[in-house]
């Protein structure tokens, strides 16, 4: 079995170094190392052929990063296919069911054997001239309209719910097969947020890429953002103080805890529980707060940037953010607690929305959801990178998949959070200039991994000649974990979809990009 | 005759603050102000305010949902004996007018919900209907028990104030029907545990799920209608816990008002410390309520 390179988190590679195999020993790479050696499928991407190092002008190059979790190595390997068709892995390996739909989507590669191949974010092919589903260069493409299962019999009935939704959420369409209150099946319709991100990162990095990567996902700024600022300075061989992967590390963890804490609330909302319901949401604003008195911004916008960080840290606002974090943990113990001693609480949560630690597997499952099925996955634990490297943190796991594991990774992961930021605050290294990341390598590939609030967040940066981005690929931890909400409700009540979604709290953004 | 119209004229206009008062206590509990105690009352100005657009697909049954909404509870006011006051209407059997005006309503707000023919209202309608059904037999059992302790068929005979001396008597079945109506109550009202007022997801709905159509008066009708069902049953329980002496005078209505705000408080207290049942676990808590019920009844004829 011919083997594929092997890089880790954040180390730049040249190009030539990353094996180009035949498409069928590709496949057979691909569907060895998910099937055979327990790897999972981080990223799987297409890319012009010529900004993969390649040399044909036609046809497209294909590149799949696999990950060795045990051992913290990173698999990758490329393939020049035609252009036209290429086999699917997808009966083999079926957490690639939604890369290669993108592939297709995005340079009109049919995958053969593919069982459901359908758009993702409804755009025209990046190739001109190829359409997967042979559709013309002038036609339009209205998001949403597509095929769907259906389910007939006498008392089947379907629901359809969004993309406008009663809340003020994003919008995403949701398709129910029921049968009186039980659904058969979900099915899920994105793509309405698509906003061409990774085209328009091509040629960078601009004035722009920053701000793009932010945004990506808006509640995951920073996530993203040190995703990315990892990636350039990889590529670029800046070196970041102490001062500033301590400050990166305290925001990644706040912007946790805010999402985390929100989330809980949100949950208790869902079920009508109030006390919970009400504390959480405030003190949400109190951990966005503290993310404000770091950087300015609620979000963290303007916080991470390459190189370094935009803001230092004095040590006033140490002593401020501590006392701050002190107060901020009793509230939280105290509303949070209440969903644990609440038997009308966790009747509600137990055994609703369950997914089985195989199928979590199977789908390449990544943060909290993942390890409420009781798989140790974590990119802070497997793939260190930053401050994660010199502080190491146990992964948070629950056993039984439901809504009451994935809401209790979110508590044990908020308590490990505070304890992480404290104890930096403590020890919080002298302020360090932030280094200027100068001109990237050309010719280079890179995978960032972030573990953030949502799970790992996958950024793979290619660069050309000139050391411009020739390909940027992001892979946000909803892009995953979106078809578990679907098996979640499978045979599930209709009434615990709000309460099932919520507990996946999944970005519709970070996936439409 | 001019008193029992007093009874109606009282309902009629003091019926949204009882809304008012749960919402207060919600919030109080919860740490925050909350919207003023009249804050219904602003709301039903605002709605009949407001024009509103009826789906082409529907009938005149679309309309009919919400004035049965207001009717039915103005036709079971009249038939209590409220504040020491006479009821306007008394019969033999008049409790099952009672009922039987609710189920009325119910049937047309479900039949309008699924003349829009809209899924989301189709399942709303489906699971009011059921869990009402199932309610019905404890607000029946109940008067069954009053019957045998009272020795009347009329709602009037039944929660007179002989009947308290039944406290001596059968304390323990009035108890249990006090229990049993209580949940009645909190059912047929979309209260937490059995529905979410506040929720917007129409998927977890029961009766917001029905009226998702309608707008502006016709929904201001329908939530004139919430609050005047939901002071109905309000004043039943409070009647049978401490029933007036005829022409009780101020003493009677200070007994009623407080009674009142007191099951505000205590339905407020019940939202602010429980989650909501999952929609499958509904049905067995209203079975507990028609067995206790049940067992009242039970108890009077051993």
């Amino acid at each position: 079995m011919t083997a594929g390179g092997t890089t880790r988190n954040g180390r730049a590679l040249a190009l030539k170094d990353v094996p180009s195999l035949e498409p069928s020993q590709f496949r057979g790479w691909l569907v060895n190392g998910v099937r055979d050696k327990g790897r999972r499928v981080v990223s799987y991407f297409g890319a012009a052929s010529n900004a993969a190092g390649g040399t044909a002008a036609e046809g497209i190059s294909l590149v799949a990063v696999l990950a060795d979790d045990a051992n913290g190595r990173l698999s990758i390997a490329r393939t020049i296919s035609d252009g036209t068709t290429f086999e699917s892995v997808v009966p083999e390996v079926t957490q690639a069911h939604l890369f290669e739909r993108e592939i297709a989507e995005q340079y009109g590669v049919r995958f053969e054997g593919h069982p459901w191949p359908k758009p993702v974010r409804f755009h025209h092919s990046y190739r001109k001239g190829y359409d997967a589903w042979g559709r013309s260069v002038d036609a339009q493409i209205p998001p949403g309209v597509l095929d769907f299962f259906r389910v007939e019999g006498d008392e089947v009935h379907e629901v359809a719910v969004g993309p406008v939704h009663a809340g003020v959420i994003e919008p995403g369409h949701f398709r129910f097969q029921c049968h009186g209150e039980q659904v058969f099946h979900l099915e899920i319709a994105l793509g309405y947020q698509h906003r061409g991100i990774e085209r328009a990162l091509v040629g960078g990095p601009t004035k722009r890429t920053l701000p793009y990567m932010e945004t990506a996902a808006g509640d995951t700024t920073i996530g993203h953002a040190m995703a990315y600022a990892q990636a350039v300075e990889a590529l670029s061989g800046a070196v970041v103080s102490a001062h500033a992967h301590a400050v990166r590390g305290i925001a990644l963890e706040l912007e946790r805890l805010a999402n985390h804490v929100g989330d809980l609330g949100a949950l208790a909302g869902d079920i009508a529980y109030l006390p919970t319901a009400s504390y959480c949401g405030r003190l949400r604003g109190d951990f966005l707060n503290m993310t404000a008195e770091l950087c300015g911004s609620r979000f963290g916008r303007g916080l991470v940037r390459p190189g370094g960080v935009g803001f230092d840290l004095s040590s006033d606002q140490v002593r401020d953010l501590r006392s701050r974090l002190t107060v901020a943990r009793t509230d939280v113990t105290e509303a949070v607690e209440l969903l644990w001693e609440t038997p009308s609480v966790r009747e509600r949560f137990e055994g609703t929305g369950t997914v089985s630690p195989d199928d979590a597997e199977a789908l390449g499952l990544v943060g909290p959801a993942a390890r409420a099925c009781g798989i140790q996955r974590d990119v802070r634990h497997d793939f260190p990178a930053g401050i994660y490297r010199f502080v190491h943190l146990p992964v948070m796991t629950a056993h039984h998949g439901d809504v009451n594991s994935r809401a209790y990774v979110r508590w044990l992961e908020i308590q490990q959070s505070i304890s992480f930021i404290l104890s930096q605050l403590d020890g919080l290294p002298a302020n360090g200039t932030r280094a200027a990341a100068g001109a990237m390598r050309p010719d280079a590939l890179v995978v960032a991994l972030t573990e953030g609030w949502r799970g790992e967040i996958c950024h793979v940066a290619m660069t050309d000649a000139a050391g411009r981005f020739s390909r940027y690929k992001i892979i946000d931890p909803s892009f995953h974990n979106w078809f578990a909400l679907a098996l979640a409700l499978r045979d599930g009540q209709i009434s615990d979809f709000p309460l099932c979604n919520k507990s996946f709290n999944l970005s519709y953004c970070g996936h439409d990009l | 005759m001019v008193s029992s119209i007093a009874n109606l004229v009282m309902v009629l206009a003091f019926a949204p603050l009882l809304l008012g008062v749960i919402n207060k206590t919600k919030a109080l509990v919860a740490g925050r102000t909350g919207p003023p105690v009249v804050q219904v009352y602003y709301d039903l100005v605002k709605l009949f305010g407001k024009g509103f657009v009826v789906s082409r697909t529907t009938t005149w049954v679309f309309l009919a949902g919400p004035v049965l909404s207001v009717v039915a509870p103005v036709v079971a006011v009249l038939l209590l004996p409220l504040a020491g006051r006479p009821a306007w209407l008394s019969f033999p059997g008049d409790m099952l007018l009672f009922v039987a005006v609710f189920a009325l309503a119910r049937f047309f707000i479900a039949t309008a919900a699924m003349d829009t023919g809209s899924p989301f209202e189709g399942m709303g309608a489906a699971r009011e209907v059921t869990f009402s059904a199932l309610a019905e037999p404890a607000l029946l059992f109940g008067m069954l028990a009053l019957t045998r302790l009272s020795g009347s068929v009329s709602l009037t005979g039944m929660l007179d104030i002989r009947t308290a001396g039944a406290w001596q008597r059968a304390s323990a079945s009035v108890v249990l029907i006090l229990a049993s109506w209580f949940i009645v109550l909190l059912a047929e009202n979309a209260r937490v545990p059995f529905d979410d007022p506040n929720t917007h997801l129409e998927l977890t709905m029961i009766h917001e799920a029905m009226v998702l159509d309608h707008a502006g008066p016709a929904f201001g009708f329908i939530l004139y209608g919430v609050a005047l069902k939901l002071t109905v049953f309000a004043a039943l329980l409070v009647t049978l816990l401490i029933p007036a002496r005829p022409g009780g005078g101020a003493l009677g209505l200070a007994l009623l008002v407080g009674g009142l705000a007191g099951v505000g408080v205590v339905v407020g207290l019940v939202e602010s410390s429980m989650a909501r049942l999952r929609l499958v676990r509904v049905p067995q808590l209203l079975v507990t309520a028609t067995l206790l019920a049940g067992f009242a009844v039970v108890l009077l004829v051993r």
